[in-house]
Formats: C-alpha cells, structure tokens, sequence
C-alpha cells in the first residue's frame, strides 16, 4: 500500500539513499557484472591507465634519462641476458639500449593523456554547442550544424594535420616539442566534436518538448539554467557512450599521426612514435622493437572499444 | 473583477514547409489557426473547464494563458496585467508567481534525475525562497509520505507522480492552475483519486483551475463553468447542469451523444458523421456546418456569435 | 451449445527477471462463443493485453506461456511455433492495434497490404484478391474505396486509419478478432464510429471479438460479456449487465463507482484507495485485500478462490447487493 499516508506520529524523512548506493543497485551494475567481455576488457582498462599514471614508479629504467642509459645493451634480445653488459631486459632494448617495457609504460602515459584530454575537449565544445544549437533552434542551430556539416566532410586525420601543420608554422622552434602534445590534443579533438554536437542536439530536441521542461520555464528559469540543470544531465547517457568509443579511436588517431610523423616528438614518445621508431627495425630483424608496442596500442584500444560497446548496449533499455 | 479575462485570443501557427521545398514544389505559406477569436471569463475560486477533441486548440490556451506561448492577436489578463503586453517586470513576476500548470503526461513532466524533493521546491527555489520542510509538508498534503522527498521519480506510479506535481504545482502557493489534461493518462480509480484530492485542494486553499480535458464526462464533477471548443472556436458555454440536461449547439449534442453510457447496454445509436475537418482549411462559416443536421445555408457563409440562449452561451445561428 | 471459437484454460504467463518470476497472467480461464464480444476490462498492469499477446503468439522474449492451454475453433494453438503460428495469425485470428499508424506499413498502399493478406491465407487469383480488398474496404465504410485503395496510410485521417485496420484484420475472414484499446487513441464521436462497426461486423459475420479496454463505458456499449482483470488474475467474468449493474466484486464494484459516467450530478466521485500492486509486490493472500473495505482475515492469508465454471466473482465474500457502494 504505497499510495496511503503515513499515520502523523510517523518519523519524518529518514537519511535519503545516496545516489552511489542507488548506482550500485541498478541494472546497470547487475548487467556489467553478468557479461564476461565487459569485466575483462574493464580490468585491462583499468590496469593499463594505472600502469601508465604509476609509469615512473613501476618502470625499470627511466628511458629518458640518457645517464641511465647504456649504448653496449642496444638491441638486446627480450628475456635474453645481453651479449656485453649481461643485463636481463623483459622485453628486450632498441637501438639506444632503453629498455622497451619502460618506453611502452612512459609512451601509454603519452597516448592515454593524448587521447583523453581530446576526447574532453571534444565533449566540452560538441555538448556546448549540441545543447545551444538544440534548444535555441532557429540561426544558431542552422549555423552550428552547417559547420559540422562542413567539418563532417574531411576526414579526421586530415583536419588535425592540417591544424598541426598550422600550429608548427606559428610556434618558435625552441617550444616546438612541448607545443606539439597540445597542438595534437587539439588537432584531434577538433576533428572530433561533431558527433558529440550532433547527439546532443538530437537528444536536447527531444528532452526540451518534455513537459518538465516546459514546468520549468513556466516559472522562470533562465534558458542556461534550464540547459544546465534540466536538459544536461538527462542527455549525458548517450554522450558516455560516445565518449567511451571516442576515447579508443582518438588514442589510435593520435598513434597515427604520431606514425605519420606529425604527432608526439621522439622525446616525448607515444605508442604511435614507438611503432614508428620500431618499424625502422622490423626487416634488420629486431621485431620486439616494433611489436610490443603494437601489441599494447592493439589491447588498450580493443579494450576501450568492447567496453564503449557493451555501455552503448546496457545504456540502451531497447536492446535489454 | 474576475481573475481571469481571455478576450477575442487567437493564435495561428506558421506550419509552411522550408522555403526551398515551398520554392520547387510552388507551394504558398501554409497557416494553422489554432484558437480564433476566443473570449470567456474565470471568476476567482472557480473552475472552468475546457473541453474539445484534438484538434480543438485546448492546449494551446492553456500555454497561452500560463504564458508559454504568445497570442498572435487578443489578450489574456491574468489580475489585469496581460503577461505578453506588461513591461513592468515587477508585475510579470509577481503575476507569473500566481499561476501554476499541471500536465497530461506524468512520466514527462518529472525530471528523472532529480529527486521528489527538489522537483517540488523547484518554483520556490527558482525564486530564491526558504525551502525547508516545505516538501516534506506538501507531500502530506497531497497524499503521499515525507518519507518519499528523497526518492527519485521512476519509484513513483503514474497516480503518485501526478500527486507530485500537483505538490510542485502547490509550492509557490499560486492562486489559478491551469490543468492540462491531468487525468487522461491515469487509470479509472487513480483518475477518481486525483479529481477528488483537486477537488478538496481547491476548496482548502481557495485555488482557481482552468480545467483541460477532451471527456465530458470527467469534468462535470469538478466544473463551475464549462466552455465546448470546436476547431479552435468556443461553440457553447454554460454550467455543467445546464449542459448536461439541455445541450444547446448540435457539437455539444453530439458529444454526449457519443460518449459512451453505462447504463446502456448494447446501445445501438447512429454513430455520429464525419471527422473533424483540417484546421489548414477550416470550412466557411460555422466550422461545424458540414456534420450538423441543421445546418441551413447561412451557416455556410456567416460565422455565428456567441449570444446568450436561456442559461447557456452558445454561438450557432439554428440553436434555439 | 456450441463450440467456444476461443478457450483459454487456466493461463498463465511467466517473465523471469533477476528479482524472481512475474506472472502478469494467472490462471486465467474463459470462452468466447461465436459472434459473441467478450470486454476484458482492467487498469493498466492487470495483464489484459498479455492475455491477448499469448492468444496470437505475440509474447515478447522473456515472456512465455509458463501453463495452460489455449484452443481457437477446437484446436490447441499455446504450443505453435514460427510458421505454424504465423499461417494461423491473421488467417483464424485478426488484430486490432491500439494506434492505427503503427500497425500498417507506411510504404505500402492499403490495397497493396489487403491484397497481400488475402492471398496469404486465402486460395484466391489476384484479381479475386483484390476485388475482395475494394469490399473489405466498403464494408468498414470507407467512401470511394476502390479510389482509396491506392493510398498511402499517411492520406487517412485517424478514424479512416482504424477502420484499415479493421478491414485488414477482416479480409482473411478469421473467426475471431483480438481488439486491443482500438479506441484509445481516438476523438469520442469517432470512437462511437467505429464501436457501432466493430459491433455490426461481428453480428454480421459471426465473429467473436476479444475486446480489451481499460475504458468501462466501451464495454458497456459493446460486450456481451466481461472479464474484469486485477493483478494478472480473473477477479469477475460474467454477462455485462449483472457485472455492470450488480458487481460482485468488490474491486468491480469501486471501479464503477470511480467511473465519472456512473455517478452523475455526485460531487465527489468514489475512490479505491491505493493503487494496484507491482507484480514483483503482490501481497499474500487476495491480490485486491489492501484495498478492500470489506477485507477480512480469510482475505489475508488465503488466496481468492477460483471462479467455478466460468462465472461469478473470484472472492472469498462476493457482495450481495445491499452492501453495494456504487
């Protein structure tokens, strides 16, 4: 008998449930602890961005220390002791002697940073955008979703070349290498943002004709406040989804760039300059150089794929 | 002095298509005329009521009223102050701060990612009041438990969640609330409920309502005042008695001729013609004059005005 | 006495989820004889349009029929499969959707869709096919019909849509119609339209129309019989003037009262308190106990008896009419 009221002497509002407890009982926790790939591509998730934020700690070596580094341990063989110095390096040393699993640690750092930070950018401008264009409507949106229109028919790689060849114009030589990082973020999250817009402003169409919203402005909340308060929160589902899949395929943009040689400069490797750097290798016979790297880019971004994947499924109640 | 006073309203629609298609299918600007020319007076600590089919431009003079959409020609003044036409925006807020609404759909008119309580104190808080305790005591008032304020709306059924916005629609202690269609979406027993708690609400807190609702039958309990809307056009008004037992215009025949009868069993009646014409072209004259059985020929070319027949205004040339 | 055109035994549909098993159908038993329009009335949650879904084989996964059996025309149909089930939908049993828009295909021109279902179940030529589409059209009242057979669903006007509807779950003659709120979604003058159709079509042909509504006037004008359903179960079947004017139970008799059309000129309309339980929430005993005036201890801890053969009231203490509220 839900709908009887309670006798007066009752005890008034006990402590509400907080919104974690609720989180940790929702179908959404009960249908990520049912499915196998879910879990397993999470923990792989979890322990790489772990292992990148902790690089320095876990790491052997420091790759980027030239006093730590040895030219006699080049090209050692992984899990082999090295013909000179007789040092064990898991899996093995490039030409330099830096031991590859401490580049790999360090390059997922730069990767992992990369890709997210553009994903963010892009999220902040496609969601700013996607709500002004979806609840103003008229000028705003036509103007808005025309420039993603236009943005929509380059190809990414393309836009964020273009940016990075701009950027480098502008940019003294001297803070080239530490531009680069931002001018990639920025590059990438460009080229990324119109999807985000795009959802948004599909989903803030639909939430804004709902009656709540119009209780809202019925008693005369601003339009940020009702964009802000109101219509983001409930739009923010298919953007995690969005973001989750974006994250995977800014961390191979950014690898891309970074193999085409416009990204993360050979002093502050990625996994993409690492692969670049290894393939140089591949035909003289050293593979590890190029294949553990390419290794860990393929697991990191398959993991924050299958993930974006079963979200986009859980988050769906038709597909339940 | 009545509270409300709604004279010669008129709200027409621009349903053109884009100007591209008008151009390559040489089409001309297409206009909808939602509600025509529309006047009747709600006297404090009344309820009037609406009633009309789709199409009958009910909705939109509630939102014309509670100032969600603008008249395109005619006024309503709420306590004298015309919300679209008043300048003074000391009087605009202190007027708007007197008129609530109540929607048909209470799945959509709740935020889901608020809490009850929250959602209730929302037109107090939006105006920077002292909200505490305050819907801890509403929802008392209407029915549910203190206990529910830090509950969020998916908890609720759908009588219970009308009962909450009932209580939002309380918070700013407003005088008149326009209720939409309040009931439709609600069971038989949970509909008598909520008709029932509006009903002692109204007479508690000296409450005004414009009452919306396509069924006849649902508003003669609560009724002071009835209006009939056909195609935008108010065609009689009366009071619920005098409706019911001595209907004037043949639409309102009609209606309660077709709404269905309980006591009847296996009634077998001619079902009434025709449908209700497109409101893009309206017919000439009475817009009721290609269904009626007493249509004669001025009916086709003079719109009728509303004249006073006995108890009961009605706007048709034949109603005697 | 002549065979039911369809019987329902003691059917009942189970929805497994992580919280245990739902039964949103339980046990419900009843027979609707040819010709005859049996009103199953409930509010929404009571498992009215489940037992319609399970009778033509919509239930949607993980829905199941969990007991029971159904038979249409005298032959066992809970068990068919696929193509068995497909051949019977719409060849013995017609549908009647609650929104006309959606259950015809947008693309396709009505006379393309009649044609299409008449040659599926029916042995006829195509030029048969389509002159019986033009007639099924003008049998629903649809004027010009066979100009209107080349038009899209979209060229229709709501009223016009349900009546295609109709004429589309009539074309194959099946013997029985499954109606779910086919009124719902219209304008009260032309929910009278096609009540007075539904009607005249089943007396003509003899159909039998399973009618689910939610709305007590409907049935009221056009059953012959009810079936008031409350938390998945049976709570009254009887003939629709004694359920309607003598409700025995007492869950039958609080919704009349609450129904606006019955308590004319009362200020006050009489209200049920609470509201009917979540499946996953049933109280023991009676479903309807905690909402009872005249629950007593029986009522708590016993569930309510069946109703024995097919009429009457499912409660231990069926009012007899002086205690009536309404």
């Amino acid at each position: 008998m839900t709908e009887m009221p309670l006798p007066p002497d009752a005890p008034i509002a006990v402590k509400d449930p907080s919104r974690l407890s609720l989180a940790l009982q929702s179908d959404f926790i009960y249908t990520f602890k049912h499915s196998p790939v879910a879990i397993v591509s999470f923990v792989v998730v979890v322990l790489m961005v772990l292992a990148a934020i902790f690089a320095p700690l876990i790491a052997p070596y420091n790759p980027f220390d030239p006093a730590s580094l040895d030219l006699m341990n080049g090209f050692s063989r992984p899990m082999e002791p090295n013909a000179f110095t007789g040092d064990t390096f898991w899996l093995g040393t490039d030409d330099q002697g830096r031991d590859v699993f401490s580049t790999i640690l360090y390059g997922m750092r730069i990767s992992l940073f990369v890709g997210a930070a553009a994903v963010l950018f892009a999220m902040v401008l496609g969601i700013t955008l996607g709500l002004l264009a979806g609840y103003l409507g008229g000028w705003t949106e036509t103007i808005i979703m025309r420039v993603a229109d236009v943005q929509l028919t380059f190809p990414a790689i393309l836009v964020a070349m273009l940016i990075f060849g701009v950027a480098k114009g502008i940019t003294p030589v001297e803070y080239r290498d530490q531009m680069a990082i931002w001018v990639l973020i920025i590059a990438i999250g460009l080229s990324d943002w119109v999807q985000f817009a795009r959802v948004v402003r599909g989903a803030t169409l639909v939430e804004k004709n709902k009656e709540y919203v119009q209780a809202a402005r019925l008693i005369g909340r601003t339009s940020p406040s009702i964009m802000l308060k109101h219509i983001l929160p409930n739009v923010l589902s298919p953007v995690l989804v969005i973001a989750t899949i974006s994250l995977a395929l800014a961390i191979i943009a950014e690898a891309t760039l970074s193999f085409l040689g416009v990204g993360a400069p050979p002093t502050q490797p990625s996994l993409g300059t690492l692969i670049r750097i290894g393939q140089g290798f591949l035909f003289s016979g050293e593979w590890w150089i190029l294949l553990f790297p390419a290794v860990t880019l393929l697991a990191l971004a398959l993991s924050v794929n299958l993930l974006g994947d079963w979200l986009r499924d859980a988050l769906n109640p038709r597909l339940r | 002095m009545a509270l409300v006073s709604v004279a010669n309203l008129t709200r027409i629609f621009d349903v053109s298509k884009p100007w591209l298609n008008r151009l390559i299918e040489r089409r001309k600007k297409a206009y909808l005329t939602a509600v025509s020319d529309v006047s009747f007076e709600i006297e404090e600590k009344t309820v009037y009521s609406l009633v009309g089919e789709s199409g009958s431009g009910k909705s939109t003079i509630g939102k014309m009223l509670v100032g969600l959409q603008r008249p395109t020609s005619g006024s309503v003044k709420i306590r004298d102050v015309d919300l679209a036409r008043e300048t003074d925006a000391a009087k605009i807020d202190a007027v708007r701060a007197d008129i609530q609404m109540i929607f048909q759909d209470p799945f959509a008119s709740l935020n889901p990612r608020w809490r009850v309580r929250d959602i209730i104190v929302e037109p107090v808080a939006a105006r920077g009041g002292e909200t505490k305790g305050l819907a801890e005591k509403l929802l008392e008032q209407v029915g549910l438990s203190a206990r529910d304020a830090g509950k969020f709306p998916h908890e609720f059924s759908g009588g219970q969640r009308q009962r909450i916005c009932i209580a939002r629609a309380l918070a700013s202690e407003p005088r008149l609330i326009v209720c939409d269609e309040p009931t439709s979406a609600l069971d038989v027993s949970v509909q008598a409920q909520v008709l029932n708690l509006m009903s002692d609400l109204k007479d508690d807190l000296g409450l005004t309502y414009l009452f919306i609702s396509h069924d006849l039958t649902v508003v003669q309990h609560i009724s002071d005042r009835v209006g009939v809307l056909y195609l935008g056009r108010l065609v009689e008004e009366a009071a619920p008695d005098e409706l019911f037992d001595d209907p004037k215009h043949p639409y309102t025949q009609m209606l309660l001729e077709a709404a269905p009868k309980l006591g009847e069993f296996g009634r077998d009646v001619p079902p009434p013609k025709g449908e209700i014409p497109d409101p893009i072209n309206p017919p000439t004259g009475c817009a009721y004059h290609p269904r009626c059985p007493l249509a004669a020929d001025i009916c086709k070319a003079e719109r009728p005005q509303m004249r006073e027949l006995r108890e009961a205004k009605v706007a048709c040339h034949m109603a005697k | 006495m002549t065979q039911s055109v369809l019987s329902i035994r003691d059917l009942t549909v189970e929805i497994p989820t992580r919280h245990g098993i739902l039964r949103p159908v339980d046990g419900v038993s009843y027979d609707i004889a040819p010709g005859e329009i049996l009103g199953v009335v409930g509010e929404s949650g009571a498992g009215k349009s489940m037992a319609g879904n399970a009778v033509i084989g919509l239930l949607s996964p993980p829905a199941r029929i969990a007991k029971g059996e159904i038979h249409v025309n005298g032959k066992r149909i809970d068990h068919l499969k696929g193509d068995a089930m497909r051949r019977l939908r719409g060849k013995e049993i017609g549908m009647v959707f609650q929104d006309p828009l959606t259950s015809l295909n947008p693309l396709l021109r009505i006379g393309d869709q009649l044609t299409e279902t008449i040659l599926a179940h029916l042995d006829v030529s195509r030029s048969e096919a389509e002159k019986r589409a033009v007639a099924a059209l003008d049998e629903v009242g649809i004027p010009g019909a066979a100009e209107r057979i080349t038009s899209y669903p979209h060229e229709f006007s709501g009223g016009m849509r349900q009546r295609v509807v109709i004429a589309l779950a009539l074309c194959a003659e099946p013997s029985l119609i499954i109606a779910d709120e086919p009124t719902t979604a219209l304008d009260v003058s032309v929910q009278a339209q096609i009540i007075a159709l539904l009607k005249s079509l089943c007396k003509e042909r003899g159909t039998a129309v399973m009618l689910i509504t939610h709305d007590m006037g409907v049935i009221a004008e056009a059953a012959d019989r009810v079936a008031v359903m409350y938390a998945g179960k049976l709570a009254e079947l009887g003939s629709v003037r004694d359920v309607l004017t003598t409700p025995r139970h007492p869950y039958t008799d609080g919704l009349m009262g609450s129904t606006p059309l019955a308590s004319r000129g009362k200020k006050r309309l009489h209200q049920i308190p609470g509201a009917m339980p979540r499946l996953d929430n049933l109280p023991d005993g009676c479903a309807f106990h905690p909402r009872c005036p005249f629950a007593q201890d029986t009522c708590r801890a016993d569930p309510a008896p069946k109703l024995s053969d097919g009429n009457g009231a499912a409660c231990w203490f069926p009012l007899s009419h002086a205690e009536a509220v309404a």
